[in-house]
């Protein structure tokens, strides 16, 4: 994988990975290219778009997109599967996941990404397993915080990206 | 979970951000932000140390600034602080912003590298990871010369933790990446491939990723994998559903391992091992026979999962070519996805199957799908699937179905979206051409593609059609009448007027014969449509005129009238003012003898790859077309017409081109480039009667030339009078050829002028130096030529000998193409099967392999066969083919400029009388070169 974005449906980024080493500037362009791309696509069009020389996987799960760009050999159903696989320990991490959470503890979602995914490769598809790793490490800050409450998140209302049956929202 | 898990208590944070998302406008987020900024700053440079966690907060402001699209270019070195801070989560904030934000500062990077180490000795392993996700988060050079040497030392670990083994691995994939030549290869190389075997199965996925990279590079190293995967998948495709626990996505057995392994396995040929191979084989029905039981669960994600093994075992089966079993059964499979009520498995088929088309075995089978990809063409809702649709027809398109794809192709054209329509009318141009039994069809097909898409038919295409009419007689008189029919519509497209101009210029005496096409009407239906034409139509047009009155002496009063009007003869376009001052003089002065001469009809084009084929892959990118296009290539070669070749250069001034590098002249020898017939120097030659014009080839010249592809010494030429043989010899890039003139009569020879021609495109590849011969032969006599050849870079064409002497009074002309071909300048090279694995591998990119699959036009014979390889230059390598009816060759191209290794391999078919050769080599021209050389020579 070559990098992964998550965006609004207003546009707005909500996290980049990048496992490819690009400038800022062709970062900004290459997102501001797809952003516009995918979100200019219908509901029921195929996930899988040809862009440049790579393949782009997308899905909408609720307000957000996932998109990621694989190189031509690589798989686009597994693909497909690992945007719902992080999306799964998003949702059990923070309890019913939405798109605030992820702007609130963006830090929470690059950590939980880092275990799944590493250099572009998934590292460790168990759910257990990488929860288990994020919970360490949880264990560690609290050992050495003193002060940690949850973030109020006002009275905002949420929306869960990952419905209980984890279906993805099609309009 | 612990609620206070969620947030790790920074309100400050949390502040900042929702008073950024209640800004109402842009301007007051910008103002919040630059307060913000400020704040950061006054603090990072005050007086008073900053405690951890005030930095870890600022920090993590600075990076939510930055991921909102904001440049940041301070506060680098408070992250580097916070990297040895030994509390976790200070720690972790260092880590991802320096992952995010890192540049290649060498300063920082010393810092950040030292504080790595570190962590990555730590004996915490927690620590240890986050090291390595750094590592691998920011794989620059720098991190790759310092952890390079240290990271496949902790992969290999015995008492590694499962977590870090994981981590470690595609770190080291990363950085492999990155720079692989920082990697070193060492004795732990086969202990990763052992971590296929390993018992925790997220360390198997992350080391099958590592393995994938590293065996496509270094695939003599990483061979044992090939057993060792085999195994592990069988494990996985006959465990039950619920063996492999957390593993297990939705019903489906450890789908991403299983891809991933599938995919190592596509890094080799199949199994040379029968017993590894069968087990193989029956993973692979595995796979094919659960896509026809019912789905365990009715969720997405379990079809998706399991489907996605289906594809990659479809890819690997697709990539062995090996048992048409399997192809075939692949094929249905597919066939059943093309109706499915997902688009995104029709889309996928559409696409899998593209790549089975062009395997000999399942092509059939592709074949049977045509009226579900037709419907698919029509039905489908997405552009994207439409765009595979065409695709694949393109693909499955042969002789016997050729018409109705391309009246399919024609039809959605007229529909089809913008974005596509310049490749669908370049894929029909070249399948109606490449598929004609009958050229009427073709030129019926081109002007239909004219008249649905004009604005998208690219100038290669219609110089294409030109070429075709020029070069087939028999299509002549209908290309004629069907373009005059065409421009009878009031609105045609310029295209159509610039074709139907030099359709008729050339053959308009063919259907002057009926008085509704008479000479007159022809005339002045093209110039009903000069007004409203662009500059170079008009130009084209002109030349149609004056090729007009050299047709039909009857019209020539009406077009000399048009030439000198005003609009013409004072245009303010220089090229067409020069054009009809020219054309007007030429008609007034010229004898009818010499109008004949100078506006003779056009000889035939030489014989070359398509232009459009070129464009089209240009377009798709290499990757996309080439494999499909050579696998075709074979029944395109007869497009040009008789067997004759076509000479490449004739008496210049015939030609009317409308533009100097119409049909891409550049390439024949002797023709200047620049506008053609305007540039008066090019006539002098016809007026001042010098027969200095280069004859066209000899008949049989390219057959004695592919003769001399395999060997060095013969007789090149031979006629009543003249004799010409050869005898060469090359060493690397360099070369000596002696030419020997005989003259078989007993009569002088006088004025004998042997000149060497090669056009500019060659000269500056080839450098050919020889000195004058005497001018005359006595009868009987022989005289010899030396010629000094150096190769400085590769090259296609060859050079041209033109012979010109006068025999008892009469003027001779011959012309031959010198043997001097690319092949000529290689070393072969002894190598063994392990090597040339490795190094085919190597060059396993797109661009530097060319395939052709062709009849045989000789008989079969293996030893006639080795020594052509022999012959051709190459080392003949014996027992490396594990098929040992293939012939695999290697060698090195020498040229001035750079050495080009070379790797062959034929693979004859007995049964069907058809060979499939591959060449590859670094340089992509090269591989072409040489694949079509050597073609020519079975």
């Amino acid at each position: 994988m070559q990098f992964m974005l998550l965006f609004s449906r207003q546009g707005k980024l909500r996290l980049q990975k990048w496992y490819v080493p690009l400038s800022d500037k062709e970062k900004k362009k290459i997102t501001r290219e797809l952003v516009q791309t995918v979100l200019a696509r219908k509901p029921k069009m195929c996930s899988f778009l040809e862009w440049r020389d790579l393949k782009i996987v997308y899905k909408r799960y609720a307000s957000l997109y996932f998109c990621c760009a694989i190189e031509d050999q690589d798989n686009e159903l597994i693909t497909l599967e690992i945007i719902h696989r992080y999306v799964e320990l998003l949702d059990k991490y923070f309890g019913s996941v939405c798109e605030l959470d992820i702007i609130f503890n963006f830090e929470k979602a690059y950590f939980i990404l880092d275990e799944f995914l590493l250099g572009g490769e998934v590292q460790e598809t168990s759910k257990k397993n990488v929860l288990k790793a994020i919970e360490q490490a949880d264990l560690l800050q609290e050992k050495t915080e003193h002060v940690s409450a949850r973030v109020s998140l006002g009275v905002r209302k949420r929306t869960r990206i990952c419905a209980g049956v984890l279906t993805c929202i099609k309009m | 979970m612990p609620a206070v898990s969620k947030g790790d208590g920074m309100r400050g944070l949390a502040v900042f951000i929702s008073d950024i998302r209640n800004c109402k406008s842009k301007e007051a987020e910008i103002k919040r932000i630059n307060k913000e900024l400020a704040n950061i700053r006054s603090k990072f440079k005050g007086d008073k140390a900053l405690d951890g966690y005030s930095k870890k907060k600022y920090v993590c402001k600075l990076l939510f600034i930055f991921l909102l699209g904001h440049d940041i270019d301070f506060g680098h070195m408070e992250a580097v602080n916070l990297l040895s801070s030994n509390r976790y989560t200070e720690k972790q904030i260092g880590y991802l912003f320096i992952s995010v934000l890192v540049n290649s500062n060498s300063e920082l990077i010393r810092l950040i590298n030292n504080a790595v180490k570190n962590d990555l000795g730590s004996r915490n392993p927690t620590f240890t990871g986050l090291a390595l996700h750094c590592i691998a988060n920011v794989g620059s050079r720098e991190m790759a010369e310092a952890f390079a040497g240290e990271i496949p030392k902790i992969l290999v670990a015995g008492d590694a933790m499962d977590s870090v083994k994981q981590s470690a691995a595609l770190c080291l994939l990363r950085l492999y990446r990155t720079s692989p030549d920082l990697v070193p290869m060492g004795d732990w190389t086969s202990r990763v491939v052992h971590l296929l075997n390993d018992q925790h199965l997220g360390v198997v996925t992350a080391a099958a990723s590592l393995i994938t990279t590293l065996a496509q590079k270094n695939p003599e190293e990483f061979k044992t994998s090939v057993s060792l995967a085999v195994s592990r998948l069988s494990r996985i495709v006959t465990s039950a559903s619920t063996d492999l626990q957390d593993y297990t996505y939705y019903f489906v057995p450890a789908p991403w391992l299983s891809v991933k392994l599938l995919r190592l396995l596509q890094c080799y040929p199949p199994p040379e091992d029968p017993a590894v191979r069968g087990r193989l084989t029956e993973c692979l029905e595995t796979i094919l026979n659960k896509a026809q039981e019912p789905p365990k669960s009715k969720k997405v994600q379990h079809s998706n999962a399991k489907n996605a093994v289906l594809f990659e075992a479809i890819s690997l089966i697709i990539h062995h070519d090996s048992e048409p079993n399997l192809l075939v059964r692949a094929c249905n499979q597919l066939g059943q996805f093309l109706q499915h009520r997902e688009t995104n498995l029709r889309y996928l088929a559409l696409e899998s199957m593209c790549a089975l088309a062009s395997s000999e075995f399942s092509h059939e089978a592709v074949k049977t799908h045509i009226e579900t990809v037709i419907s698919a063409l029509k039905t489908e809702r997405d552009v994207s699937v439409r765009q595979r649709a065409v695709d694949l027809l393109y693909a499955m398109c042969d002789r016997s179905n050729a018409q109705q794809i391309v009246a399919e192709m024609l039809s959605y054209l007229e529909t089809a979206d913008y974005s596509i329509r310049e490749e669908i009318v370049l894929k029909v141009a070249i399948l109606a051409e490449k598929y004609a039994v009958d050229y009427t069809w073709y030129v019926d097909t081109i002007l239909n593609l004219i008249r649905i898409a004009g604005d998208y038919v690219s100038e290669e295409v219609w110089y294409r059609v030109i070429q075709i009419v020029i070069n087939r007689d028999d299509v002549q008189g209908y290309a004629a009448k069907t373009v005059f029919e065409a421009l009878q519509a009031p609105a045609c497209h310029e295209n159509l007027v610039k074709v139907g101009g030099y359709i008729l210029g050339e053959f308009g005496n063919l259907i002057a014969g009926d008085p509704r096409s008479s000479p007159l009407t022809q005339f002045h239906l093209l110039h009903s449509k000069f007004h409203l034409c662009s500059v170079p139509t008009r130009a084209l047009l002109l030349s149609t005129y004056i090729k007009f009155v050299n047709l039909f002496p009857e019209v020539k009063g009406t077009i000399q009238d048009v030439l000198r009007s005003d609009s013409q003869l004072k245009n303010a376009d220089v090229e067409l003012q020069q054009r009809a001052v020219e054309y007007l003089r030429l008609s007034t002065v010229a004898s009818t003898d010499i109008l004949a001469t100078v506006l003779e009809e056009m000889p035939p084009f030489p014989e070359r790859e398509s232009s459009i084929l070129a464009k089209l892959k240009k377009k798709k990118g290499p990757s996309t077309v080439t494999d499909l296009e050579e696998a075709k290539r074979e029944r395109s070669a007869d497009v040009n017409g008789g067997p004759e070749p076509a000479p490449s250069s004739t008496s210049a001034a015939s030609t009317p081109s409308p533009s100097a590098d119409l049909l891409g002249l550049g390439a024949a020898p002797p023709v200047p480039t620049g506008p053609p017939p305007s540039a008066g120097g090019l006539l002098v030659d016809v007026f001042s009667d010098s027969p200095s014009a280069v004859a066209p080839l000899a008949p049989g010249s390219e057959d004695n030339f592919a003769r001399f592809v395999c060997k060095n010494n013969g007789v090149l030429f031979e006629n009543q009078l003249l004799q010409i043989g050869l005898k060469s010899e090359f060493r690397q890039n360099l070369g000596r050829m002696f030419i020997f003139y005989g003259n078989k009569t007993s009569t002088q020879f006088l004025s004998f002028t042997p000149t060497l021609i090669c056009s500019d495109d060659l000269q500056a590849n080839l450098s050919l130096q020889t000195k004058p011969v005497d001018p005359t032969v006595d009868g009987g006599a022989q005289v010899q030529q030396a010629v000094n050849i150096e190769c400085v870079s590769d090259f296609t064409e060859a050079p041209v000998l033109n012979i010109q002497f006068r025999y008892g009074g009469t003027f001779q002309n011959v012309s031959v193409k010198l043997p001097i071909t690319l092949n000529k300048f290689f070393q072969p090279t002894e190598m063994a099967s392990q090597d040339f694995f490795q190094r085919w591998k190597q060059l396993s990119n797109p661009q530097q392999e060319v395939q052709n699959i062709f009849k045989a036009k000789h008989p079969m014979d293996t030893e006639i066969t080795k020594a052509k390889i022999i012959g051709f230059g190459s080392a003949l390598l014996e027992e490396v083919d594990p098929n040992p009816a293939n012939f695999v060759g290697a060698g090195i191209i020498h040229t001035k400029t750079t050495q080009i290794g070379c790797l062959l391999r034929l693979e004859p078919n007995l049964q069907a009388q058809m060979y499939r050769l591959t060449l590859r080599t670094s340089r992509e021209t090269v591989s072409q070169r040489l694949c079509e050389l050597l073609s020519e020579q079975f």
